[in-house]
């Protein structure tokens, strides 16, 4: 995508407003094999992504399983190193970055995980384990570090007293909170949250939904929310990226990709996602097939064995993430 | 009106030790009609698997135990078949299937062989007949390559691909109910599609009633004839899908209802329900749902609520509905 381009998916914004900008960014993982453990092939979690997030701003990323949304939030956390491309974080550019500078620049992006379980150390009191940024970072005494960590928990939702308890007697909902209380210690500008809500019961989903709404408006942080779930996906973003195989396929204000979507996969995806609705008739497109292997993705448009509308060019060229209409992002020779 | 294909009545299943009692399905009523889907719903932990395994018998032993109730499979009592009778249902009756395939497949036989040996116990074919009808099963359930799946290992397909090899297995004795139990959970949307689709097109095409287990709403709408709504291991809310979601009775199927994201629409904030579900080893007296409930008073913590038929067809355990 050119610099042009990408401009006019943030819609102009002047580059001061930008918190986070992806240009090109690849991760491969090989494949070994064979006695020697050579490389002899390489799996393509993300194959060329773009993006920026604005400040304040929340970005979905959607998906099938594997299509690479959660290799793209551990490279942008920097947990990952990316194959190719770069990652400029406020103003910077964080690619390269490592030892104690990329210390430093972590306290301004923390991630929140799906499983609340394996996220948080059992051994660790809730207390210690809000605390442990705060002291690593060494941020205060220990007494303004505990009264930090009660005022968080707070925030989150608990009570104060939960810090000297142990994550195993919390329900998954309050688990995911002391994680998100975490998250927030060392006040972070960006939190990438991958299917932070996944793996919670519906009813406490939504309390986890509006906490990170509050944050948000509370603290103007800026979210990548990565989730399989497009309803969840629509109602937290303000933007939505759709992957497929390693590439961002469509890319636009949530409005109008919900309801207008323009790549045949983000109109097949919409029209699987089951509604709580009775008789509602939606046309739906059942795709055939499974999703290939990112080992080993098909030419040209990666989409094509599945696609309802491939056509020959389909086959040999990758369609470009290019602008149609008015600033909508979309990869598909459909709209070349 | 015939009776049900399946009847299930107060229903108690326990897990018992010295210390403790978990009362995982406590009193569970409903029915399954011939040829139609009840959607079973309700978050983790109220008792839908449990209510699944007790049909079948299957409830883990020794702590786990059936303590009341009745199961009438063609007016038949389930709970008092012996073992033997029992297998013989499990395998020509009732079919199974299960969240995570790979807990009902034997990951060193190949596919064409688990089925081949459904279909040589339970239809009395023999290896090459089996194996031709495997085949043949494979191609319903959408298989393109029969032929080659046959001969592979569960291992070798993806995880859609498992199910829909479980779901042909489940089919391979023509049973008259299928229990199928959070069967596209682990699945993706455009997967779960084809999974739901296969299944509407099986009960089309043979007339197997189906008892669809899932916590997820959506696809009790787009699947379910009638629905049943569990909380704490009771059944708060039943009745045909259309009536509950047209008008929802309970104050907890009304919250959940509220408390999704939904894509037609635009909602600014959801109405989340407060706290937690209760633990299955310490209900509180009177209604379960009382602690999270906007509507409680103090009598609804006094008397556990009957399930009372409200509107035709349609029950609510819930002393203030009205
Ligand atoms: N460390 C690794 N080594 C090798 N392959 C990996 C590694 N991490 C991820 N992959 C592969 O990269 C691809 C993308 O994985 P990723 O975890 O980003 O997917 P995802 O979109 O988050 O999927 P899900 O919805 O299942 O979480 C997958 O094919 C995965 O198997
Ligand atoms: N083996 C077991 N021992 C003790 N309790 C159990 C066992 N299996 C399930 N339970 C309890 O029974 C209740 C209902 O479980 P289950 O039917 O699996 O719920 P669901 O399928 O609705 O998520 C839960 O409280 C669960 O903890
Ligand atoms: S480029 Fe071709 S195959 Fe790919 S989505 Fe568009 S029409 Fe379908
Ligand atoms: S009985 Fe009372 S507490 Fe229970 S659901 Fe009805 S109104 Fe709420
Ligand atoms: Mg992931
Ligand atoms: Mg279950």
């Amino acid at each position: 995508m050119s610099v042009a381009e990408r401009q006019m998916d943030a819609n102009h914004t002047p580059q001061s407003d930008i918190l986070l900008e992806l240009t090109g960014v690849k991760k491969y993982f090989p494949i070994t094999g064979g006695v020697l453990r050579r490389t002899i092939g390489a799996v393509k979690a993300v194959d060329d992504i773009s993006f920026t997030l604005r400040k304040g701003e929340t970005l979905g990323l959607v998906g099938e399983s594997g299509c690479g949304k959660s290799t793209t939030g551990r490279v942008i956390m920097k947990i990952l190193d990316p194959t190719a491309g770069t990652i400029r974080f406020d103003g910077r550019d964080i690619t390269k970055l490592s030892g104690r500078a990329l210390r430093e620049m972590r306290q301004d992006f923390q991630m929140v995980f799906q499983d609340p379980y394996s996220s948080l150390n059992p051994r660790m009191s809730v207390g210690a384990l809000v605390a442990e940024p705060l002291i690593v970072n060494k941020k205060g005494t220990r007494e303004q570090i505990r009264d930090e960590v009660e005022r968080l928990l707070q925030v989150v939702g608990l009570s104060p007293e939960a810090r000297l308890r142990f994550p195993h007697e919390f329900s998954g909902g309050q688990r995911q909170r002391i994680a998100i209380a975490r998250a927030l210690a060392l006040k972070p500008k960006l939190i990438v949250a991958d299917e932070a809500v996944s793996a919670l019961d519906v009813s406490i989903q939504a309390q986890i939904l509006n906490l990170l709404a509050d944050l948000r408006k509370e603290f103007g942080l800026s979210y990548v929310f990565i989730s399989h779930n497009l309803a969840v996906v629509k109602h937290v973003s303000d933007r939505v990226g759709v992957m497929y195989l390693g590439r961002m396929v469509e890319l636009a204000d949530k409005a109008k990709l919900y309801s207008q979507p323009l790549h045949p996969y983000t109109q097949a995806l919409l029209s699987a996602a089951p509604e709580p609705k009775r008789n509602v008739t939606r046309d739906r497109i059942v795709l055939a097939g499974d999703v290939p292997s990112p080992a080993n993705p098909p030419s040209g448009c990666a989409f094509h064995t599945r696609c309802p509308k491939v056509m020959d060019v389909c086959k040999s060229q990758r369609p470009e993430l290019t602008a149609y209409g008015d600033g909508q992002l979309v990869a598909c020779h459909l709209y070349a | 009106m015939s009776t049900p294909l399946l009847e299930v009545r107060n229903l108690k299943t326990h897990f018992i030790s010295r210390t403790s009692r978990v009362r995982a399905v406590d009193g569970v009523d409903f029915s399954v009609e011939r040829g139609k889907v009840l959607g079973i719903v309700g978050e983790s932990g109220s008792g839908k698997s449990m209510t699944s395994l007790s049909i079948m018998r299957l409830v883990p032993g020794p702590q786990g135990q059936i303590v009341d109730g009745e199961i009438l499979l063609d007016g038949k009592n389930l709970l008092k078949l012996t073992e033997r009778e029992m297998t013989n249902i499990r395998g020509n009756q009732i079919g199974m299937i299960f969240q995570e395939p790979m807990t009902a497949l034997n990951p060193v036989l190949k596919i064409g062989e688990q089925i081949g040996e459904v279909l040589t116990r339970h239809r009395g074919m023999n290896k090459a007949e089996a194996k031709k009808h495997a085949v043949e099963l494979l191609k319903n359930v959408g298989f393109p390559r029969a032929e080659q799946i046959v001969n592979e290992y569960p291992h070798q397909l993806s995880g859609g691909m498992r199910q829909r090899a479980m779901i042909a297995m489940a089919m391979a004795c023509q049973p008259t109910l299928l229990i199928a139990d959070e069967p596209t959970t682990a699945l993706d949307v455009t997967i779960q599609a084809q999974v739901l689709d296969l299944m509407r097109e099986l009960k089309n095409r043979t007339g197997t009633a189906i008892i669809l287990i899932t916590h997820d709403l959506g696809v009790i709408a787009e699947m379910a004839d009638d629905m049943v709504v569990m909380y704490g291991g009771q059944v708060v809310e039943s009745g045909s899908a259309d009536s509950v979601f047209e008008e929802p009775l309970h104050p907890y199927t009304r919250a959940l209802l509220e408390s999704i994201p939904v894509i037609d629409e635009e909602r600014e904030r959801l109405t989340a329900i407060p706290g937690t579900v209760p633990s299955a080893a310490n209900f509180p007296e009177g209604c379960r749902f009382a602690d999270r409930c906007s509507l409680v008073e103090s009598s609804c913590r006094e008397k556990m609520p009957e399930l009372r038929e409200l509107r035709k067809g349609h029950s609510v355990r819930c002393t203030l509905a009205v």
